[in-house]
């Protein structure tokens, strides 16, 4: 082999191994990208079937109940015109409340509601997730949140 | 009257800084000596007043001065001393006043150690500085200003977010910031070489330790963020690929890349243009971690919540800062091209493969952190990126590069020498193949964990292999501290893969519902709930919940998770209770009271997870020996005598 050929074979090699890692980067990026939705955008069947997402919203006042057996625990998540029941098993995060904005990530089925994987609820009481905050307004734009205690 | 004090000290502070950057840059271009001896007075001046301004904070904050509106919201007046002295930079404005106070370390080190470079060096290197400290000290005066009064004065303040009423977090932000701002020294050096158009051998010696040192700080900061989390969010992870955690990451990687690459362009004199941008890059992502936690745009447990013209002034230093520095590399980077044979099987070869492995996945990181933000910026929609994504991208990509570190002496520069290379590897591959199949003999098996182990070993057992030989036989070689310090991290590295495959390996994680009095059995241990007791803290009231650990019978631990409420803030905290061993650490968190007067309780076993942190150590302390290297010292001593011959004779 000549210098040149060997050169372009270590080219070619590199061209190969970069295209293989960007394709295969691209696909595990693809398939991990979560969206986000609200309460009512999942109601309108706005879903990919099967889809993992993040859902956003306000715990419903008085809807928490935890399972009298295990460590299951359901309530209802709402924006500002409907609202879906969520089940979830394990602890729940420090700052989850009702009345407070939390994000959930899982699955959702018109049967048995939204399973979460995942309770997301901020670390500081005066934080909201921009997104959340977004979606928590009603048509005219004015947020329906209840206002924070302080 | 101190905090006016404070504010007027960080105003003329501001105004020195415009002249430490304007003087002596301009007397560089326009060969002006006396202009560019100004840059040494003027930094210590400006660091002075910075000293001062930040002592007068700190001091309302001892005296716990609820007029200073910033004292007011992140204090109480029971917070103990030493909380007191770390919440000055318990919030925005006052960890701003930080970054400053961290910047003005890094140039009094500079101005004090440097006096051996070539003057027009020194002064570009103090003007860039000087920059960099003016455009953080008017974002701190023009938009964040920790000295604002508020009249009339609150009887009691808001208290600091209990969240960071921990030793851990206490140094965390510190250590943090410099490395951050420790980049903006190989920056100013790069920019420096940009202007005076002269790279060379000497301004690769001059540059290292202090990136070195820069990216020791940088690992040591991330490192307590992960310890951090571990002890306090109580999920029991590690890392979490969170927007915040990416955006400290990325100038780490790029830092590694950085400091291989420096060492070629020492050693070698290659790669120099490459070298200059990288220190552009890593500093850029130091800037870009800064605006993306500042901004509030992104979703993350750090965010601050702030005001967007925070935000815009934070992207307009970042722009001028990264576009200037981009603009004169056009301009000026053709001058540092060399032509040279580069052979792939050489020790510059395999550096390149480094940084070509490192950059990536700096990108990898990056497409992952700003492509939601993108997305929302046009309009598409709200996504974020899974952590799957980066442990899917993540492992590939790092897996070559500890393959690679194993040949890192046993591969010379120039062009390697297969029958060294042999000779040399026997041994560390034998030792890699035996702790891997032992491993795999006690039940540690799988493709992924064996193959992590067998690198990681070979990783280790490489980076021994040449002190040992040195030892044994007794050579006249002797290592310095640059070697000992590279073996130390490499070593580190080793450790730390071990430990991160063990703990995604062998973790075992459960939720429980328990009464007082009741027992699980949960990976060979034994938890027996005693029950929830009320306890009084300085500053809060705790449940305090009692678990006996105990295995085959005998007794582990006693482990005290709590759960805590703070009297300001009505927000609970979690403090896991955490069985620390070597090998294993069984970690115990409470979670909330249900019905029948049982508690949920999660539970953890993570095997090796202290090797994570402990690697991570190992390599800073590497990276603080290499940057204490005799090499640099005496460089600088001989420059010294040469410089002061030079004056003798010129007087």
């Amino acid at each position: 082999m000549t210098r040149r050929q060997r050169r372009m074979m270590a080219v070619g090699a590199l061209v190969v191994g970069a295209g293989t890692a960007v394709a295969l980067a691209l696909v595990a990026f693809q398939s991990n990208l979560i969206y986000f939705y609200s309460p009512s955008e999942v109601l309108a069947g706005e879903l990919p079937p099967q889809a993992r997402i993040r859902l956003g919203g306000i715990v419903e006042e008085g809807s928490v109940q935890r399972s009298g057996s295990d460590t299951t625990v359901t309530f209802r998540l709402a924006d500002c015109e409907q609202a879906i029941p969520v089940r979830y098993s394990g602890i729940l995060p420090d700052l989850f409340r009702e009345g407070q904005g939390i994000v959930a990530i899982g699955t959702y089925d018109v049967q048995s509601g939204f399973s979460a994987e995942e309770v997301l609820a901020k670390h500081d009481e005066n934080y909201m997730p921009p997104e959340l905050e977004e979606s928590l307004k009603d048509k005219a734009g004015t947020s329906c949140m209840p206002v924070a205690n302080t | 009257m101190i905090p006016e004090l404070g504010h007027f000290a960080l105003c003329l502070a501001a105004g020195l800084a415009l002249m430490q950057c304007v003087a002596p840059i301009s007397g560089v271009v326009l060969r002006r000596e006396r202009w560019q001896a100004m840059a040494w007075p003027l930094a210590v001046g400006q660091v002075v007043f910075t000293i001062i301004a930040y002592g007068a904070l700190t001091w309302s904050f001892i005296h716990v001065d609820f007029s200073v509106r910033y004292v007011a919201t992140n204090a109480h007046s029971e917070l103990p001393m030493f909380y007191r002295i770390s919440a000055v930079w318990g919030g925005h404005e006052g960890s701003l006043l930080l970054w400053v106070l961290m910047l003005g370390a890094w140039t009094l080190l500079v101005a004090g150690l440097n006096r051996s470079l070539p003057r027009d060096i020194g002064a570009s290197v103090l003007g860039v500085m000087g920059a960099v400290s003016c455009a953080f000290l008017l974002f701190t005066l023009l938009t964040s200003n920790p000295f604002e009064r508020l009249i009339p004065a609150p009887p009691e303040g808001q208290d600091l977010n209990p969240l960071l009423q921990d030793p851990g977090l206490i140094i965390h932000p510190p250590m943090l910031y410099m490395g951050y701002v420790g980049f903006s020294v190989a920056f100013a050096f790069a920019v420096a070489a940009l202007i005076s158009g002269r790279l060379d051998a000497a301004w690769a010696r001059w540059t290292r330790p202090w990136t070195t040192l820069a990216w020791s700080f940088l690992t040591v900061g991330i490192l307590l963020g992960s310890w951090w989390a571990y002890n306090e969010l109580g999920w029991g992870g590690w890392w979490f690929w969170d927007p915040v955690e990416n955006a400290s990451f990325m100038p780490w990687l790029i830092g590694t890349a950085l400091i291989h690459s420096l060492a070629v362009t020492e050693k070698r004199g290659m790669f120099k243009a490459w070298t200059v941008l990288l220190a552009i890059s890593a500093f850029a992502l130091s800037l870009l971690g800064t605006f993306l936690v500042r901004s509030g745009v992104l979703v993350s447990v750090h965010a601050f919540a702030t005001d967007p013209s925070r935000g815009v002034f934070v992207l307009m230093i970042f722009g001028f800062f990264v576009g200037g520095a981009l603009l004169l590399f056009a301009l000026r980077a053709a001058r540092f091209q060399v032509r040279q044979q580069l052979t792939l099987f050489s020790r510059e070869g395999l550096l390149l493969l480094n940084n070509v492995f490192l950059s990536v996945a700096a990108l990898a990181v990056l497409l992952g952190t700003l492509y939601p933000l993108f997305v929302d910026a046009m309009g598409l929609g709200k996504l974020s990126v899974g952590p799957p994504y980066f442990d899917a991208v993540f492992a590939p990509l790092t897996m070559p590069l500890v393959l690679l570190v194993g040949f890192a002496s046993a591969v010379m520069w120039k062009r390697g020498d297969w029958s060294r290379l042999r000779r040399q590897s026997l041994i560390p591959i034998a030792v890699a193949i035996v702790v891997a199949v032992l491993m795999a003999l006690f039940g540690v098996r799988g493709l992924g964990v064996s193959a992590a182990i067998l690198l990681a070993v070979w990783c280790m057992a490489g980076a021994l292999a040449e002190p040992l030989r040195i030892t044994l036989r007794r050579s006249r070689v002797k290592m310095g501290r640059a070697q000992w310090g590279m073996t130390l991290a490499h070593i580190g590295l080793g450790v730390f893969v071990l430990g991160v495959a063990l703990v995604n390996h062998g973790s075992i994680e459960r939720d429980v519902r328990l009464v007082p009095g009741a027992t699980t059995e949960f990976a060979g241990y034994a938890f027996k709930f005693v029950g929830v007791a009320r306890d009084e803290g300085p500053n809060y009231d705790a449940d305090v919940g009692t678990v006996e650990v105990s295995r085959d019978g005998k007794a582990v631990a006693t482990l005290n998770p709590e759960k805590r409420y703070y009297r300001m803030g009505g927000n609970p905290m979690t403090e896991a209770a955490i069985d620390i061993s070597p090998l294993r650490d069984i970690y115990v968190s409470l979670g909330e009271p249900v019905q029948g007067g049982a508690w949920i309780l999660r539970l953890y076993v993570k095997p090796l997870i202290r090797w994570i942190w402990s690697g991570a150590l190992l390599m800073a302390l590497g990276g603080a020996l290499a940057a204490t290297d005799r090499r640099y010292r005496l460089q600088s001593r001989a420059a010294r005598t040469v410089t002061a011959e030079a004056e003798s004779v010129h007087a």
